[in-house]
């Protein structure tokens, strides 16, 4: 890790924290440090590996003690640390693409056996064609199954956002697993400044792990994932339901107090909201395409455009109620999609249709919702991509019929 | 609105599936030379089938199909026109994996249905066994050695169609022997199995059975719990561990009985029942050892009383007990309770020494299908008189 100096942080006036340059994988892994995690698994696949590298780094230089061991392949990768949580264990794994699909069962039971595991995925597409660039298809696979899912776009969110999801799964309310999806290349291949917190500070904000009566122990003997036929399953299923139902307060608890301890706010954590004060029409999107959208909302803005952007951070739980009273304030709307969900509603992304069913139920006023795919396979998102989404969410605007669902950036 | 007619199979898992699914397949296929729809099927919730654990299978007939559809609306009937149980030991009640707490085998019995059983036993037997009903019921006897095979043998001793032979006199409405006949030919090609359904069909026997008649314990339950009362993450505590044993005549305490499960006590899967002789008993450990239900209890004086609450009757403790008729295997038919055998000894050794041999002597043979090669063939002569007088 390379160590920059010391600087002082302005609003505390003290020396709390340190500079590094490092990735958005390094980041995670300095959050793995930091969180003193005991168990951690790896298998690798490209992106996703850079924190396996990271965290295997920080165990050999002394600064991280751990158990690291590498699986066979990624179903026993989350198998182990599922078993490791639920003897106690903090734990920390990771995947990408197809990896992420071979754990795919260990991935379905962490939920119900309400493990609060963190994961990393490395965002990448999914085979085939063997491809290493970022797609968002691989964590959203999960969608639907108790995960909670979480976008970052820079390596100081990443690093942030993992001590919140240790701090949020791991909270008895909750005992949710949290994946944090890093756009793979964008995310985890470049390096940034990045603030590095105290331990004593994130010792404030991360209470231990305690796994209470569903400790996996002698001194605590209880059968784990029996077979439960149709009399349970109902049950079961209710429960994680409240869980994922509480997971929206508590993220929120977690937001202030962290801002309260580092100083450091996000706003609402579940959608961050760049220049939508006065806009007449508004972008949406996960991850690092707001770099590119920002850049061009900025040059359109000179144009005298008023627009804006809408980046969803928490995926699940989704802020439905809220993300549909902020959109009611425009006149249209257009989702950029890093993700395809062939056959779906209009054949949008998974995100469009996942805004329009937050509308559809809401009193409020619902603009048109324009679904955009762009940006698949690590295709660049750029400013000219950009422009042209924001023209056809301006027709919409007017009332000019638009396709629901356009490619961007494609050859044609 | 037609006629709708339901019945009900309880079968001993494995041992009786083939003999189940024939019996519900034929009353379908039966009722439908007559024109009427149907259908069969066994409860999900039973499967995956154990050895000997009680299962249900259903068939389902109408009169016509909007009828039927109306049957087909409720997963499982909730009353039945007759319940068939192909083994009796079913008739001290039916606790499967489908559900929780002990059922009556006559439960779903509607007002004057009827319950056809396979036995070599006497009515008064039967219905002894059986729980008692508010409403009076009739008891049809098979004659016969309940019918017992494995997963992929089945033993063609004409259970089956005989059972047919008897639907047909008991519920005409349902289906004609005509029919039974018709339908054996076409499924099985044999002219002795319609021989059989016909001298079942003739010798069908009713007993009625009144509200006073039976076993008069409340069968135990279990009410399950809404989502917020049952714990998180699918974990279950486990069972306590156990308590020391009081001598009922000295109240001296000792030994070791292990808590068991309070929700499903899986002794309705027992056929037969280890009889223990304690004055033989050498204290060698290896029925408790190779118990696979942990279900003998050790005794202050270190003897192994098998716990009747947890005995599913696999008979490993007879075959691993090395002195002669220590512990016997006994047909279930032959008990009335789940008393301790080791605390009759205590209060009596002289009386549990005559009961005992009363016991072995009249064992009741019966097994859960093959324990050894040529067991069935020594059944032939049984199988063959019960055919003869019907």
């Amino acid at each position: 890790m390379a160590q920059m100096a010391a600087v002082v942080d302005e609003q505390h006036g003290k020396q709390t924290e340190e500079t590094a340059l490092i990735t958005g994988s390094e980041a995670i892994a300095v959050a793995c440090k930091l969180a003193d995690v005991d168990v951690v698994t790896a298998y690798p696949i490209r992106p996703y590996d850079t924190v396996m590298q990271y965290v295997c780094k920080l165990v050999a230089n002394g600064e991280l003690d751990c158990e690291y061991i590498v699986a066979e392949g990624e179903h026993s990768q989350f198998e182990i640390v599922k078993h490791a949580s639920a003897c106690g264990a903090r734990v920390f794994c990771g995947s990408s693409g197809v990896g992420w699909m071979y754990a795919m069962e260990a991935l379905t039971v962490t939920p119900a056996l309400r493990i609060p595991m963190v994961a990393m995925v490395g965002n990448r597409a999914l085979d085939d064609p063997g491809a290493f660039g970022v797609e968002h298809n691989d964590a959203l696979a999960v969608r639907d199954l108790g995960w909670q899912l979480v976008w970052v776009d820079s390596a100081q969110e990443a690093l942030d956002t993992a001590l919140i999801a240790y701090r949020v799964a791991e909270d008895r309310r909750i005992f949710l697993p949290c994946a944090i999806s890093c756009d793979g290349a964008f995310l985890t291949h470049s390096q940034a400044l990045v603030k590095i917190p105290s331990q004593e500070k994130v010792n404030q904000f991360l209470p231990r792990y305690d796994r209470k009566e569903l400790l996996l122990h002698p001194d605590n003997p209880i059968t784990v994932a029996p077979q439960g036929n149709e009399d349970w399953v109902m049950e079961i299923r209710r429960q994680n339901y409240a869980a994922m139902e509480r997971s929206y307060s508590v993220l929120k608890e977690a937001y202030a107090d962290f801002e309260r301890i580092f100083g450091r706010s996000y706003g609402n954590p579940f959608f961050e909201e760049y220049m939508t004060a006065d806009a007449d029409v508004v972008l949406m999107g996960m991850g690092t395409l707001s770099t590119p959208v920002k850049v061009a909302i900025r040059k359109m803005r000179d144009a005298g455009k008023k627009v804006g952007f809408v980046r969803i951070r928490w995926f699940r739980p989704f802020a439905a109620e809220e993300l549909a009273k902020c959109l009611s304030r425009f006149k249209a709307v257009g989702v950029i999609d890093r993700d395809y969900s062939f056959g779906s509603p209009y054949n949008s992304g998974v995100v469009t249709n996942e805004v329009r069913t937050a509308l559809y139920s809401s009193p409020g006023a619902k603009p048109p919702v324009l679904g955009f795919i762009a940006g698949l396979g690590g295709r660049e998102v750029t400013v000219p991509d950009v422009e042209k989404v924001t023209e056809s969410v301006y027709q919409a605007a007017a009332g000019k019929q638009q396709p629901l669902t356009q490619w961007i950036g494609l050859r044609e | 609105m037609g006629r709708l007619f339901a019945i009900e199979i309880i079968y001993r898992g494995i041992y009786q599936k083939t003999l189940a699914k024939n019996i519900s397949r034929s009353i379908v296929l039966a009722a439908h030379k007559e024109g009427k729809p149907g259908i069969s099927f066994g409860r999900y919730g039973d499967s995956p089938e154990r050895n000997g654990i009680p299962a249900k299978n259903f068939a389902i007939v109408a009169t016509d199909d909007i009828t039927l559809e109306e049957g087909m609306a409720k997963y499982e009937p909730k009353e039945v026109d007759i319940t068939i149980s192909v083994d009796d030991t079913l008739c001290k009640g039916v606790e499967s994996w489908a559900w929780y707490g002990l059922q009556p085998v006559n439960r779903l019995l509607k007002p004057g249905g009827t319950l056809i059983v396979t036995s070599r036993e006497t009515p008064e037997t039967v219905i002894g066994m059986c729980h008692r009903k508010d409403q009076p019921y009739n008891l049809a006897i098979l004659k016969g050695i309940p019918s017992f095979s494995g997963l992929w043998v089945y033993k063609d001793d004409h259970t089956d169609v005989r059972i047919l032979g008897m639907i047909s006199k008991i519920l005409p409405e349902l289906f004609s022997l005509k029919s039974v006949q018709a339908t054996i030919m076409d499924e099985w090609k044999d002219q002795v199995k319609t021989a059989s359904a016909a001298k079942a069909h003739e010798t069908t026997s009713l007993v009625s059975v009144q509200p006073n008649q039976g076993n008069p314990e409340t069968p135990y339950k279990f009410d399950l719990p809404k989502w917020h009362e049952m714990g998180e993450g699918i974990a279950i505590p486990s069972i306590p561990q156990g308590k020391a044993v009081e001598d009922p005549t000295t109240r001296a305490e000792g030994g070791y009985r292990p808590d068991r499960n309070p929700t499903f006590k899986k002794y309705t899967t027992r056929t037969m029942r280890p009889v223990v002789n304690f004055d033989t008993c050498i204290k060698c450990t290896l029925c408790w050892l190779q118990c696979p239900d942990s279900c003998f209890d050790v005794t202050p004086e270190g003897l192994y009383d098998a716990n009747m609450q947890a005995c599913c009757g696999c008979g490993v403790c007879e075959a691993v007990c090395p002195v002669k008729e220590c512990v016997t295997m006994v047909n279930e038919t032959e008990f009335k309770d789940n008393a301790s055998q080791w605390e009759a000894w205590r209060n009596d050794k002289k009386g549990y020494e005559a009961w005992l041999q009363d016991k072995i002597k009249s064992r009741g043979e019966r097994s859960h299908g093959f324990r050894y090669v040529g067991q069935y063939e020594e059944q032939v002569p049984e199988m063959l008189e019960i055919a003869r007088k019907g």
